[in-house]
């Protein structure tokens, strides 16, 4: 057990934490998930793109430092201390392009990374379709061999298109043999949104923010070379992607211990706030607080043994499946007590002059709700975990 | 940065699984639990494991001992609790052979003959956390540990008195003692007393959630097994999505206070942390979280391994109850869950 970091490590948390103490916004930009504020948040991720800070586990070739794993969790854990603006770029940043870099061709990766990591391409994901949700493999959108074009025609709807209506491109699945069945005959194509043929149509969020989209395909022509991957093996393509989603790539530790000390200080606000009004508050919350702060301490420390197993060539496989179900719950705990301590206020959102913390709570508080249903609802992880983890019999 | 344990600390925690697996049956459980007179120095398992050096390990080379860590010991604690082994290695080897023999071997004299007698495994030791609580292996102890606020005292077994308090899991032999004060022996007084005393208790509640989690492995997995075997509507019932669903909660409970439990145990040891990290939190806080994890953890497989289990579990003949009922007794044991997220948010809220 070695539990320091290298001096090396030590250094690069250090130009981390300079680098974000000087340009980390000083008010929070306006949400990413609106038009305006998604122009904000790309102004931030070129920022962050010209200072080599936007993809530092990528190879210096594509925009990357060649940060360790480990510099990683330390760039993460940095990131979110310092309050840093969301990453509206991570879909294709922390789902695409590990994928690109497994199954991509050398000119599909010289293509697309660099323009990635600047933040000229944006990808949103094309997974979920209207009948086809938990049981992805029941997707009907399908794409007909053009051969003189050299290509393919894709026809179907998408949806749940997190920033569809902002981004340029989209990767999903779509049925490029009609006569197979579920898991096979899918390819997986990367689909610029700006081709003839593409409907974008974008709508509220639970949170009320534009944050979905749907996304119609009318016979669009997608060239061969936007096929990832082989034809018609796209399910073991996706999966790639999918681990990375449920696994520590999307959702980093220090993302949730730098929410639990806002937390820990929200109670302590709460509390005095509380004593001068000769007022109280729930004194089970104070458990709930302490528990939160576990769980993340928890998710931190699991990290680091689960990242120890992956530098040393341990496959964590479907226990991937644990870390989505952790986080995304504990997510969700974290905010209920938030919103307990926040009392009557808890309602208030960015706007309302009585807001604490510019009604950032309720919205966090929405936004973890989705932790449990996307990226595969946690029904689908904890089956998963019960079957691939434990072994018990599928039927 | 490494988090995992050495190839040495894993090949000894399969040595000593090895040794549960052939010596520390159920039957032997069943044994403990039937006989409150039951002492270490007649058990054959007790003995196997201090030839082995494990009874000893914490203890300092120059008294017999391997010099081990808190760190080095939890692997085998972990087996420990996936044996349910009745006897006291938690009392004896994580708590009482630390204050005797560790940090610095005290004089010899009389404290260096308890050491030996503990470390070739024919001296019952008993922890007393608590006076008004009752002790594990009270009745039968040869030497007595108590933990006052600022002294850790040790008290010959034939200078006190002990009335039992029988306790749901049979194997605790639990009682309520009391002694002569002047057959007191001071280990640590005042400073030194009260630093000793916190580490103490630190160690016993990091101690116990290894054994916690060993617990709830066994539970874990004697419920896979059930219900891979056990069919109903024609299917086996762990192919119903209810049980899958109740057996992945206790999994996933389990696996993240794993990392938790290690952590304290490596920061016990005194491995060296880094605050950029916010691994440097104190000793307490580490601990804490590690006994509120586990004993969490514990009780949720516990629960779902019954569940799970139905009326076979819900017996005294089926053998998921050894492990159950100790998880309840341990889930309080060195302060249970809500007592230790207390102790955080003092250090933490206040």
């Amino acid at each position: 057990m070695e539990l320091r970091w290298s001096d090396d490590e030590s250094a690069f948390r250090e130009a981390c934490r300079t680098w974000l103490a000087e340009h980390v916004p000083t008010t929070p930009l306006p949400s990413g998930d609106t038009a305006e504020g998604f122009a904000a948040h790309l102004e931030w991720e070129r920022l962050l793109f010209d200072a080599r800070w936007s993809v530092v586990s990528w190879p210096e070739e594509f925009g990357g430092r060649g940060a360790s794993l480990w510099e990683w969790l330390i760039f993460e854990e940095e990131y979110y201390r310092a309050g840093a603006p969301q990453r509206v770029t991570q879909n294709g940043i922390f789902l695409l392009a590990p994928t690109i870099f497994e199954f991509g061709t050398p000119e599909q990766q010289a293509r697309f990374l660099p323009r990635m990591a600047a933040a000229q391409d944006l990808w949103c994901q094309g997974w979920s379709e209207p009948d086809a949700g938990s049981d992805l493999a029941g997707i009907k959108s399908r794409a007909v061999r053009d051969d003189a074009g050299g290509g393919w025609r894709v026809t179907g709807q998408k949806t749940w298109t997190t920033r569809g209506a902002f981004c340029t491109h989209l990767f999903g699945l779509f049925r490029s043999d009609p006569v197979a069945e579920r898991h096979r005959g899918l390819s997986y194509f990367m689909v610029p949104l700006d081709a003839d043929g593409v409907t974008v149509r974008g709508f509220g969020r639970l949170d009320g923010d534009e944050g979905f989209a749907e996304v119609f395909f009318d016979d669009v022509f997608v060239s061969d070379d936007l096929v990832l991957g082989e034809v018609d093996q796209g399910w073991g393509v996706a999966m790639a992607t999918t681990s990375s989603e449920r696994g520590l790539t999307l959702r980093s530790p220090g993302r949730f211990t730098a929410a639990a000390a806002r937390l820990v200080d929200l109670y302590r606000r709460t509390i005095l706030d509380a004593a001068e009004r000769g007022d109280w508050v729930d004194p089970g919350l104070r458990q709930q607080v302490v528990q939160a702060w576990i769980d993340a301490e928890a998710y931190r420390l699991y990290t680091l043994a689960d990242v120890t197993d992956v530098v040393e060539g341990r496959s964590p496989g479907a226990r991937s499946s644990l870390n989505k179900l952790w986080w995304s719950e504990l997510d969700v705990r974290l905010h209920e007590a938030a919103l307990g301590l926040l009392g009557p206020l808890a309602e208030l959102e960015e706007g309302a002059p009585d807001a604490v913390d510019r009604g950032a709570w309720m919205k966090g508080f929405q936004f973890a709700l989705s932790g449990p249903i996307y990226a595969g609802t946690n029904e689908i992880q904890r089956s998963i975990v019960a079957e691939r983890v434990l072994g018990l019999p599928r039927k | 940065m490494r988090f995992a344990f050495t190839d040495d600390q894993l090949a000894f925690r399969e040595a000593v699984a090895d040794l549960f697996a052939k010596r520390c049956t159920p039957d032997h459980v069943r044994a403990w639990w039937g006989d409150p007179q039951a002492t270490v120095g007649e058990s054959a398992v007790w003995h196997a494991l201090a030839e082995m050096g494990v009874i000893g390990c914490t203890a300092p080379g120059a008294v017999g001992g391997l010099g081990f860590s808190l760190l080095d010991l939890e692997p085998l604690l972990e087996e420990a609790g996936r044996a349910a082994l009745p006897e006291p290695l938690v009392d004896t080897t994580a708590v009482a052979l630390h204050a005797l023999g560790g940090p610095t071997p005290r004089d010899r004299g009389i404290v260096g003959g308890w050491l030996d007698q503990i470390v070739a495994g024919e001296l019952a030791v008993a922890v007393v956390g608590d006076r008004r609580l009752p002790v594990p292996g009270g009745e039968t102890a040869g030497l007595l540990l108590a933990l006052d606020g600022d002294r850790v005292v040790a008290i010959p077994g034939d200078a006190m008195a002990a009335t039992p308090q029988p306790s749901v899991d049979g194997t605790r032999h639990l009682a309520t003692v009391t002694w002569d004060s002047d057959a007191e022996v001071d280990l640590a007084v005042a400073d030194d007393g009260r630093r000793l005393a916190a580490e103490l208790r630190d160690r016993g509640a990091v101690a116990t959630a290894a054994v916690l989690l060993g617990l709830g492995d066994t539970m874990l997995a004697m419920t896979v097994a059930y219900v891979t075997e056990r069919r109903q509507f024609g299917v086996p019932v762990g192919s119903f999505q209810a049980v899958k669903h109740h057996l992945a909660d206790a999994l996933l409970r389990l696996e993240l206070a794993k990392p938790v439990v290690r952590h304290a145990a490596a920061v016990l040891s005194g491995v060296p942390t880094d605050e950029g990290a916010g691994l440097a939190v104190e000793q307490t806080v580490a601990a804490s979280m590690a006994k509120a994890a586990a004993s969490d953890a514990a009780a949720l497989v516990a629960r779902q391994a019954l569940q799970c289990h139905g009326a076979i579990g819900y017996t005294v003949e089926h053998d998921l109850h050894l492990f159950m009922k100790r998880s309840w007794a341990l889930a309080e044991s060195w302060g249970g869950a809500a007592w230790h997220r207390e102790r955080i948010a003092r250090q933490l809220l206040d």
